[in-house]
């Protein structure tokens, strides 16, 4: 095939374009991965350079055994798991429910997940904290993963009933026209094709919760407790240049655990949020 | 996401009411039980008695009691400067965060749409934001702007283009602008893969007839493909308007709402007035005013579908 001189132009414009896309999306994340390998002299330097001279591991040394970094991933990972095994085990059977009922509870809870994504959280967080306070479960885990476990079911109760939604209904049909029970079919026939589905949501769970910044910043009140993305916060007030390098180093491995699950269930993560959503 | 074909559920409306497949109202209530409870106890009652406080003199204090005084707090915001303020520039960033947002993202889920090579690594890159913790970006984007060991003055002396002395996140004039292009690379993922979606979803006869035809590239982006996703886009930036409004974390890291007051959004000045000077009453206040603005934007959206349909 003859490839005309505009078709020719025009691949360029795509490739220049995707260029500047590339660049706008990675280089901050590049040059935080820089800053994370530079020692503290050459952080103060007057002239910057993107691949660091010295390159060290120091900084990483120093996130890791400085500033309590260890105890909030601790906490960050105890409060992510419950509330991703708290929320799914909540969400699945009204999930069930929500994708093969048609009826006006379906209707209103889906009506709900949707509403729920659009109030300002000042307006939940002070009542929330004026009864946890009551139960005496503010600056508390326990606390603080039933708040998340609210926090999370809209979308969990989204993901979940999609994906039973891909699961045909002949099939629980054929299975209880032979006479078998509902929760024989639930166990036998819906949960093994579920079973995907459910881990994908629970990782998602756990990747939000694990991210969460505004409600443990309300809830949780001495360092004991905090979790990571409040102790990085915290990082951020204390100044200086040469704290920097610590500082991305810190960002970086608070990242890592989310970004890699993220990286593993991103293909039917978007899938599970989106069907039904566009295609209608 | 291209290769997974869409999940093609075999329902058969209208054999609902066959004995063993449907669900009793009884069977389906028991299944709601254990979500409906902690959803009515944590996130309904609440939200309703927050919308309440908005209407009493609430404070943080134990064992303060709480009046009813009516409308004396929203009176009381009309003449806080602080609070018109925090509207002003919640609306301007909502805006300008969604309308660029919303280009560069169609932008890209065009370009992706399109066989080249290399669009794996712009698709993963895209993603990314999705999964970091806002404060972490917050923190990498303080280690752009930084005055002196960040990387974009540095590329402006290296350029020799103004600006290389400008503290961006410091600065009253190049604050604000500074955050919204924050936001806008935070928030990138959502919106480029409802876009992405939409594109996919355009079948591929209308183009090829409309090519047969003789329309150019650009014609066809006005005659198909923005007609055609005209829905994902008008749900995508209604939510990502109403979610940048409410937006917290990321300024919140990057510049505390200062210099002064200028990127002081609704969350952040609603979040001061309640747990710094525990004024939980008019924090909600402001909160029910936030109500007013996302009502007003989502009344916007469902008229113009209502519209649509009839």
């Amino acid at each position: 095939m003859i490839v005309s001189p505009r078709r020719k132009t025009a691949r360029t414009a795509q490739y220049v374009a995707l260029g500047c896309y590339l660049v706008f999306l990675g280089f901050p994340l590049l040059w935080m991965l820089s800053v994370s390998f530079k020692g503290p002299r050459e952080l103060v330097e007057l002239h910057p350079h993107l691949i660091p001279s010295q390159a060290t591991l120091q900084n990483y040394r120093d996130a890791l055994t400085q500033n309590d970094l260890p105890h909030s991933a601790w906490n960050s990972t105890k409060v992510a798991t419950a509330t991703a095994i708290l929320t799914t085990l909540v969400g699945l059977p009204a999930a069930y429910v929500l994708a093969r009922q048609k009826g006006l509870i379906a209707r209103l809870g889906l009506g709900w997940i949707l509403l729920s994504q659009m109030f300002p959280l000042v307006l939940i967080i002070i009542p929330l904290f004026l009864l946890l306070r009551q139960l005496h479960l503010t600056n508390s885990h326990i606390g603080l993963v039933f708040v998340y476990m609210v926090w999370t079911l809209p979308f969990i109760l989204w993901m979940l009933q999609s994906y039973v939604r891909g699961i045909p209904r002949d099939l629980e049909e054929a299975a209880m026209v032979d006479g078998a029970g509902r929760l024989y079919v639930l166990r036998t026939v819906i949960a093994p094709l579920l079973a995907p589905g459910v881990v994908v949501t629970a990782l998602f769970a756990f990747i939000t919760s694990w991210n969460e910044f505004f409600l443990a910043l309300v809830l949780l009140q001495t360092p004991d407790k905090t979790t990571l993305p409040l102790r990085l916060a915290q990082f951020v007030g204390i100044e200086g240049i040469p704290r920097l390098g610590p500082l991305a180093a810190s960002a970086l491995l608070a990242t890592l655990p989310s970004l890699l699950l993220f990286t593993i269930i991103q293909r039917w993560l978007t899938r599970g949020l989106l069907s039904g959503a566009v295609k209608g | 996401m291209t290769t997974v074909p869409e999940p093609q559920p075999l329902l058969r409306l209208g054999r609902r009411g066959r004995a063993g497949v449907g669900l009793s109202s009884r069977e389906a209530l028991f299944l709601l039980v254990p979500a409906m409870v902690p959803i009515l106890i944590l996130s309904v009652a609440p939200l309703v008695r927050g919308i309440y406080l908005g209407f009493t003199d609430s404070r943080a204090g134990f064992g303060v009691k709480t009046h009813f005084i009516g409308i004396d707090n929203f009176r009381m915001l009309l003449h806080d400067n602080l609070f018109i303020n925090s509207f002003k520039i919640g609306l301007i960033w909502a805006a300008s965060v969604t309308a660029i947002q919303f280009c560069l993202a169609l932008g890209l889920a065009l370009l992706l749409s399109q066989p080249i090579r290399g669009r794996w690594l712009a698709r993963s890159l895209a993603l990314v934001p999705w999964a970091m913790p806002s404060v972490v970006v917050g923190i990498m984007w303080k280690l752009f702007f930084q005055p002196q060991a960040g990387v974009l003055n540095e590329l402006l002396y290296r350029g020799h283009l103004p600006g290389s002395n400008i503290d961006w996140l410091s600065s009253f004039s190049w604050a604000l602008p500074a955050i919204i292009l924050v936001g806008v690379w935070a928030g990138m993922p959502q919106t480029t893969v409802a876009l992405l979606a939409g594109v996919q979803g355009i079948r591929d006869e209308l183009h090829e007839a409309a090519a047969v035809d003789g329309a150019t590239t650009l014609q066809r982006f006005w005659t198909i493909t923005l007609p055609q996703l005209r829905p994902v886009i008008v749900a995508i930036t209604t939510l990502d308007f109403i979610w940048n409004f409410n937006s917290f974390g990321l300024v919140y890291v990057l510049t505390q709402g200062g210099p002064g007051h200028q990127t002081e959004l609704p969350m952040l000045f609603a979040y001061n007035e309640a747990f710094k000077y525990g004024a939980f009453g008019y924090a909600s206040a402001l909160g029910d005013a936030m109500v007013v603005v996302i009502a007003f934007v989502l009344g916007f959206y469902l008229w113009g579908r209502l519209k649509e349909a009839s």
